[in-house]
């Protein structure tokens, strides 16, 4: 993955000087044989890669690295089978072989994990919860995003999920933590992807057209969800703001969305959180189909988390299909006109939040 | 009816006397006394001012249901004979908020906004766990 993006971008490995990874960077520098100058393990789940764009603009501003690659690869579908696959089942319980920690990987979900909240849905599905008490959402108006985003994973012949989806077949599809139905859910496949940054001047000369980063911001407000101030306000509401300024764009300017979608929830939260609508008023938004296709605000285009694919930190095709549209190269779902993309992640439930803006040479 | 033994809590230093208060089943929540106000969970120093100086004190055990999702698989595998269960966050009338089960009523039928109160579940060193359950 480390060479396609190389490649892409016309640079080979020795011009590398800076290395990301959601908590792995010493041991892939060692791995790769390179010794980066900027090493960075910023780990804060599916957004550590806006993050890392944040983290590499600035070192590239200020001079400490010329070339940067972030990479992300992970197995979980190919692992869990694997699993399945030994005597005693795919564990689950103690030494059981299955990951399971039975405190978390955090101290405090000693004060979560007694009450046997499954995650991480279950965080979202209280956020879901909430919203629809407070602001009235409907199951059907989340199931609309899934719909939407289903539309155009039929254009993108790599998406898992390739076939129409309807409303009922969601609402149809089993609960597992209410009110989010399995449908309603990201996908758990396996997958990888990588990017390469360097400064405009540098890349006006590589390759391939840059894709320019326009404003980056994050923000961050708990790590387990009980702690969560508001459930239907993500810090998205700040970091999307410093990104949309940093940029100098208006939402008028925006061609095409990637938002996280580990669930329709969090995609429903940040199209709110990012100043799309009003607070509240994100259900109503979404459900004439606008997101898809045919809408007026492309959403998700590869077919998102929910229908496209989801190994785990999805963070980095958010990014990845931002800079094909951006360039032209998304086929069968190419937007025609895509100047400014939003890259919006989430990591964690809903904790650490980072909005990229990217945009062609048009939008500078 | 005995429920299956659930995934137990440890007890850290800073959560003793919560857990000692459950032994008596009462709800102690840690306070600032420099903020004078209550949070939630146990830290060693406050999380607004960052002071050391908590002391415990009991809670109403009295709240309402902030957000709640019925699990219709469990989490872990001491939790499967109890499928569906509600989990949910309670706002506590004392100011903090904090995860939970909904018991003695169908899991489904806990919505956002009911009243609940405090009951316990014991555990297998005779500590207890703090529920909550709809007032009647």
């Amino acid at each position: 993955m480390v060479r396609e993006a190389l490649d892409d971008a016309g640079l080979a490995l020795t011009d590398v000087d800076a290395l990301f990874a959601s908590g792995e960077a010493m041991g892939l520098a060692e791995f790769l044989g390179i010794q980066p100058r900027w090493l960075d393990s910023t780990m804060t789940g599916g957004s550590s890669f806006e993050f890392h764009v944040q983290h590499a603009a600035a070192a590239i501003a200020l001079g400490l690295c010329d070339v940067a690659v972030s990479v992300y690869a992970s197995t979980p579908h190919s692992d869990s089978k694997r699993a399945r696959s030994r005597p005693g089942g795919p564990g689950g319980g103690p030494g059981g072989g299955g990951g399971w920690r039975p405190m978390g990987p955090y101290p405090a979900m000693a004060w979560e994990l007694p009450y046997g909240l499954r995650m991480p849905i279950g965080a979202y599905a209280l956020a879901a919860s909430r919203h629809m008490a407070q602001f009235g959402t409907t199951s059907e108006q989340l199931a609309q995003i899934a719909v939407s985003t289903r539309e155009w994973a039929t254009r993108n012949p790599r998406a898992r999920f390739r076939e129409p989806l309807t409303i009922d077949e969601v609402l149809a599809s089993e609960y597992i933590c209410t009110p989010l139905h399995k449908l309603g859910c990201c996908l758990r496949t396996d997958g990888a992807g990588a990017f390469v940054m360097a400064s405009a001047e540098r890349a006006r000369h590589l390759a391939k057209p840059p894709v320019y980063v326009l404003g980056v911001g994050s923000a961050a407000s708990h790590s387990i969800i009980s702690q969560m101030p508001d459930l239907t306000v993500t810090a998205t509401s700040v970091a999307g703001g410093i990104a949309f300024d940093m940029a100098g764009i208006e939402h008028r300017d925006v061609d095409l969305l990637m938002l996280y979608d580990s669930f329709t929830i969090t995609t429903l939260l940040l199209i709110e959180d990012l100043g799309f609508c009003k607070k509240g008023e994100g259900g109503p938004f979404a459900e004439d189909g606008k997101l898809g296709p045919v809408g007026s605000l492309p959403t998700n285009t590869h077919g998102g988390g929910l229908s496209y694919t989801h190994p785990g930190m999805y963070g980095i095709f958010l990014l990845v299909e931002a800079a094909r549209q951006v360039r032209g190269e998304a086929g069968d779902r190419q937007l025609p006109r895509c100047d400014v993309a939003v890259a919006s992640g989430s990591g964690g439930v809903l904790s650490a939040m980072s909005t990229c803006v990217l945009g062609s040479e048009a939008a500078l | 009816m005995t429920e299956p033994a659930r995934l137990e809590p440890p007890v850290t230093e800073e959560a003793e006397p919560f857990w000692d208060a459950t032994r008596r089943q009462e709800l102690a929540l840690p306070w600032c006394r420099h903020c004078q106000r209550p949070f939630w969970y146990p830290r060693p120093v406050c999380p607004t001012c960052l002071s050391p100086d908590v002391e415990w004190r009991p809670s109403s055990g009295r709240g309402q249901v902030y957000a709640v999702s019925v699990m219709h698989r469990p989490s872990n595998p001491s939790m499967a004979e109890r499928v569906p269960y509600a989990v949910a966050l309670i706002d506590l009338d004392d100011g903090v908020r904090m995860m939970s089960n909904v018991v003695g009523v169908e899991a489904e039928r806990v919505e956002v906004g009911m009243d609940v109160t405090l009951t316990w579940e014991p555990l297998s060193d005779g500590r207890h766990l703090p529920l909550f359950a709809p007032v009647v």
